[in-house]
């Protein structure tokens, strides 16, 4: 992957065109997860963390293997253990590495009103600017996958950047380096969908799992992120997994068609203000409470 | 491993038992990974819970702890009964055609012939094989009657009678048959929990290699402590060794009997003698009846017992070479032929020093003093408390260590009041080590390579080098015997300790020692090659019983040549697309990758399967040859038959182990655990391994279910933790934080425990208290017919620790609940399978 790859494709809250999108098309990365061959052994957590530096943090037992309930502000990478019955009775344990999606259509940038917090760059890498983040967390309700996460020392959001660091310099993600079974695969988009199907297909044709599958939902424009799963007719049983993930309606009227709404709003309010002012004048403080003791 | 960890990537079908590979060796385990992936391997998984490795199976059978004979006894069976057999291979490259003795009988009452009940031990002369020849259609016993004269000691007949028909009853093959047709799937389930028609589906999968007369396909098997940590541990992996070899699996890529070993290093310890009754390179230890050299040798070194017609290599036929060599390594110019080569500097072993045999002594205030270094030796063995109690009886006891463990801080346990403090009278030494990455040398893995690494970084502050410190004090030792003499200062005088910088040896030099070196010049008559004086040798076949060699270890022989450290060398070729991998590092012996792969073809000296062609003999050149290095006598010819197991007298791989070679019997059986819920079902009144080895003091007490200890308990690994070291390590105590008892969702209803309930977990000899896992990974089993409740524990904690040290918990570590019981071959504790019962705290 080249520095190309980290021109800037879209941008939150900015006005007018992205600089230089659309001039060319990069090589699009995705990250690979074979949940059938994932041993949940936390190798990509810990990957997560030291190759971002994020602090650690108590955690405390929670009747599973799983380190915590769900992602965190300070932790971007989480495997979710889930025992899931067949219908022939067995017992399966579902482990699924739950991260962002780096979705083609990303809801957090879509919802993101500071300019240029969220960038989406050529190579399908959506990934937040902390310096820009102002904090408001919209893009906490414009994600389908419940990521970004706020930090309420930082007051700003963070999540899953795919590495775009490592990416940059040719190296494949942090986690991907990390596996030691082999289930996480790094690679062009194409590269990568292939792959799955090729192993979707196996493990329907040699291990008996006739509704294995490859999870990249278009509800989001697909994703940066795909998952070859046992059952891809029900994905919500991989801890939570969204079944036909959509940016929440409010968050798509609002950014898009209502747009010019919110835009009429400020207009309307400004124009208010200088209304007022023009009638009433300047607003004064009532005398009692000028210099008033409790 | 017989095998490597690559060569999974070989396998056809895997049977994971007795381990936990997911979890506990992960990188290893993209292997297994790789065999699904590109081969469509099937894995079955056999574990008393669901584990992550049984996330990635095929099949999963959940086993009660300790019933793993029975379960493996019923595939042998179902393998016999189904003609799913390597009948080749069978017949040629094991002893099922030999003969076994009129007196030998099989334990249908639960002992084999010999049993002294007073003694408890066996007078093992009938496990021996008939002395005749060809003997196919004579049903009469030839054996004469054994002389009443005192009875020389028993050993192998040179000429074995046998039957090629393998139809004679007292056949090994046949006698195989009797023993496992009890071993039916009905009592399978009686014994293990795992209903019929799962059994049976497993064993139908598992040798459906051997369907319709197939040879191509290959079936591996892979256990870990899960089978050794038993009173029958030894014989669980003789069960699996043979299935493997009726199935005809042993010496074939992707095939096996394969041990995962659960700690870096811990195949160099055992290949280095880290075992009291063993030498370098597994000869055996000398023992008081031993008086001289020859009277040793004569005793460990085996002599052929095969048919007439074979032919077999007995390579422990080179003892000696191997055994003078390492006397010149120990001992250097003092071993000399008019003294014996030293052979009375050996310590001679007059009883068992096991681990858990050392602590009772220990205990018992007969060791007064403790080394403890790379180990945390009061949470490693059985009843933590008696451990404890040990120490405290203890004059002195050193601890090489990175971190403030329990062993060095034993005097504060949970539960010591100060009052008991002040009583303590052992003095503690707490030396700062260097940790793994701050030191150079090699690890052994699992597969048997040697692999050399380098220091990262050096020891921080006054942390020192484990062989600094061991350097400090055998030379300080020294010193007082050249001072102040001894009872017997010649040994520690003569040990050889010639390094560079003998304060501080460095461990290429230790290396280049244990690999060996020539004496004198040497010559190969055949090849004309010479070795002159001084020089590295290239390989075991050098070595001499004349003084002219010298090694330290004749398995490693070849790792640190001439041509330099090979167990360095990085080479990534594997020209046969096999995983060989032939110049990465250095495996033993003689960088073989796969042990016995003669076997791996068929008589004519062709593989058994084209596509995975390991070695081969080829007819022009007169040579075995191949991919991988042939463990074989490389000139002899097919039509020669000899047999592939070169380290057996027989030449053949063991379906029937003569004499001595195991405890309990030539055959493995079934036994209880010592700590078990049912009498055994296959003969009630010899429930437990007969000749088990138990302890006899106060601490040493057995439940029964009598007690109301009822519920099955196992203790395992997490793939967060890794012993008792994580835990000072924030990244590993954030992803699992605390101590837990697994419990399944059945035993949760019945007990009304919830996920997260804190309980307490008490066996006969202490109390384990942490928060309960409720899963329906685990569920209740069905036990000779009675519902059972069967739970894990996590080893990883203890009393030290961040969260410890931090004042927040008090953790008590889970072999307080475990007992002091060992299995009579290796030794090994009864960490697995025994009773507990569980209360709400």
């Amino acid at each position: 992957m080249s520095q190309a790859t980290l021109e800037i494709r879209a941008i939150s809250g900015h006005a007018g065109s992205v600089p230089g999108a659309g001039v060319k098309r990069e090589l699009e990365v995705c990250k690979l997860i074979d949940t059938t061959t994932c041993i949940g052994c936390k190798a990509c957590e810990v990957a997560c963390l030291e190759w971002n530096g994020l602090t650690f943090s108590e955690t405390t037992f929670q009747n599973s293997y799983q380190t915590m309930p769900e992602t965190a502000w300070n932790y971007w990478n989480l495997i979710k253990f889930n025992e899931h019955e067949r219908d022939d009775g067995s017992l399966m344990l579902l482990m699924r590495k739950d991260q962002c999606m780096h979705c083609e259509e990303p809801g957090c940038l879509a919802a993101c009103p500071a300019d240029g917090a969220i960038v989406q760059y050529a190579n399908g890498i959506v990934d937040f600017q902390q310096d820009r983040c102002i904090g408001c967390g919209y893009c906490i309700t414009g994600c389908p996958f419940n990521i970004p996460k706020f930090s309420p020392q930082a007051r700003k959001v963070f999540k899953c950047t795919l590495c775009a660091d490592r990416v940059t310099q040719g190296l494949e993600p942090a986690c991907i380096k990390s596996c030691p079974t082999g289930c996480l695969h790094f690679g062009t988009k194409a590269e990568m969908k292939e792959l799955a199907d090729h192993r979707a297909t196996q493990l329907r044709e040699h291990s008996g799992f006739a509704k294995a599958g490859v999870y990249d939902p278009s509800g989001v424009g697909g994703t940066h992120v795909i998952y070859v799963l046992h059952d891809a007719s029900d994905p919500e049983v991989y801890g939570g997994l969204p079944a036909d993930p959509h940016v929440p309606w409010t968050v798509q009227l609002w950014k898009k068609p209502l747009k010019w709404l919110g835009n009429l709003a400020i207009v309307a309010g400004v124009a208010g203000v200088f209304i007022h002012y023009l009638r009433y004048g300047p607003k004064t403080v009532p005398e009692d409470l000028q210099g008033g003791k409790p | 491993m017989t095998n490597g960890w690559i060569d999974i990537k070989n396998t056809d079908m895997m049977l994971i038992m007795g381990g936990n590979p997911a979890e506990n060796h992960p990188c290893g385990f993209k292997w297994a990974i790789e065999a699904k992936r590109n081969r469509n391997a099937k894995m079955i998984v056999v574990d008393p819970r669901f584990t992550r490795t049984a996330a990635t199976a095929d099949l999963f059978l959940q086993i009660r702890a300790g019933a793993d004979i029975a379960f493996l006894g019923g595939l042998v069976n179902y393998a016999i009964q189904n003609n799913r057999l390597a009948k080749e291979y069978l017949l040629n490259y094991t002893n099922a055609s030999f003969l076994v003795k009129e007196g030998f009988q099989l334990p249908e009452n639960g002992l084999y012939s010999g049993f002294d009940p007073a003694t408890q031990t066996y007078d093992k002369s009938t496990w021996n094989y008939q002395e005749g020849g060809n003997m196919a259609g004579k049903a009469a016993p030839i054996d004469r009657p054994a002389a009443t004269a005192a009875p020389a000691p028993a050993v192998l007949p040179p000429n074995v009678a046998y039957d090629l028909a393998l139809e004679h009853p007292r056949c090994v093959f046949q006698l195989l048959k009797k023993q496992y047709a009890r071993y039916t799937p009905e009592t399978v389930e009686r014994i293990t929990g795992i209903p019929k028609d799962q059994f049976l589906k497993a064993a139908d999968l598992f040798t459906s290699i051997r369907k319709d007369g197939d040879t191509k396909k290959v079936a591996s098997v892979i256990y870990a402590v899960g089978w050794t940590q038993h009173t029958v541990g030894t014989q669980i992996i003789r069960t699996a060794a043979i299935l493997q070899l009726m199935l005809g699996n042993v010496g074939r890529a992707g095939g096996g009997v394969n041990a995962l070993r659960g700690h870096s290093n811990i195949q160099g310890a055992t290949d280095m003698a880290g075992v009291f009754d063993l030498l370098p390179g597994y000869l055996k230890m000398p023992r008081p009846e031993d008086t001289d050299l020859a009277a040793y040798l004569k005793r460990v070194t085996p002599t052929v017992s095969k048919p007439g017609p074979w032919d077999s290599f007995s390579y422990w036929s080179n003892t000696p070479k191997f055994a003078v060599s390492l006397l010149k390594a120990l001992y250097g110019p003092a071993a000399t032929k008019q003294d014996d080569w030293a052979f009375h500097y050996l310590p001679k072993i007059d009883r068992q020093y096991s681990w858990t045999q050392l602590w009772d002594r220990m205990y018992r205030g007969e060791v007064k003093g403790l080394l403890s270094f790379g180990m945390n030796g009061v949470m490693i063995g059985p009843d933590t408390k008696k451990n404890i109690a040990a120490l405290k009886k203890a004059e002195w006891l050193v601890v090489g260590e990175l971190y403030p463990d329990e062993t060095s801080e034993f005097w504060r346990a949970p539960g010591t009041t100060t009052e008991q403090m002040r009583q303590i009278q052992t003095t503690v030494y707490r030396l700062p080590c260097a940790g793994f990455a701050e030191k150079d040398g090699s690890f052994t893995n699992s597969a048997r390579w040697l692999q050399w690494k380098n220091a990262a970084l050096p020891p921080p502050g006054d942390a020192r080098l484990d062989q600094d410190i061991l350097a400090q004090i055998f030379l300080r030792v020294r010193d007082l015997y050249k001072k102040e003499g001894g009872k017997f200062p010649d040994p520690i005088l003569n040990a050889a300790w010639s390094y560079t910088d003998p304060q501080h040896p460095s461990l290429s030099e230790v290396t280049k020692e244990i690999n060996g070196k020539a004496l004198a010049d040497l010559k190969d008559e055949k090849t004309g090659q010479e070795i002159k004086t001084g020089q590295q040798l290239p390989g075991f076949a050098w070595l001499k019983d004349d003084g002219t060699t010298a090694a330290g270890n004749w398995i490693y022989c070849g790792a640190w040549t001439e041509a330099g450290p090979q167990l360095a060398r990085r080479g990534t070729e594997d020209p046969s697309g096999l995983g060989i991998y032939p110049n990465w590092a250095w495996s033993w012996p003689a960088n073989r990758r796969v042990l016995y792969n003669r076997a791996s073809c068929d008589v004519e000296g062709k593989p058994w399967d084209p596509s995975r062609k390991q070695v081969w003999w080829n007819e022009a050149a007169g040579r075995w040859v191949g991919n991988d290095v042939p463990d074989f006598k490389a000139d002899s010819p097919p039509k020669d038959h000899m047999g592939p197991f070169i380290m057996n007298p027989e030449g053949v791989g063991r379906i029937f182990a003569p004499l001595a070679a195991f405890a309990e019997g030539p055959f493995p059986e079934h036994y209880e655990p010592m700590e078990s819920p049912v009498k055994n079902p296959l003969h009630p009144n010899q429930s437990n391994n007969p000749v088990v080895k138990k302890f006899t003091t106060a601490e040493d007490v057995y439940g029964t279910v009598e007690q109301g200890f009822t519920v099955i308990c196992t203790t395992y690994r997490l793939t967060e933790h890794y012993h008792y070291w994580t835990k000072h390590n924030p990244m590993n105590v954030e992803t699992v934080p605390e101590p837990f008892v697994e419990i399944s969702a059945d035993m949760a209803k019945d007990y009304g425990i919830e996920g997260g309930e804190t309980i307490k977990v008490t066996s006969a000899r202490g109390t384990y208290i942490a928060k309960a896992f409720v899963t329906r990974r685990i569920k209740a089993m069905l036990i000779d017919g009675k519902k059972m409740h069967q739970i894990g524990i996590p080893i990883h904690w203890g009393y030290r620790g961040i969260a410890e040290d931090a004042g927040k918990t008090a953790n008590t570590p889970a072999n307080l609940l475990t007992p002091t019981v060992i299995d009579p071959n290796a030794f090994t504790p009864e960490f697995k399978g025994f009773l507990v019962k569980v209360e709400k705290a």
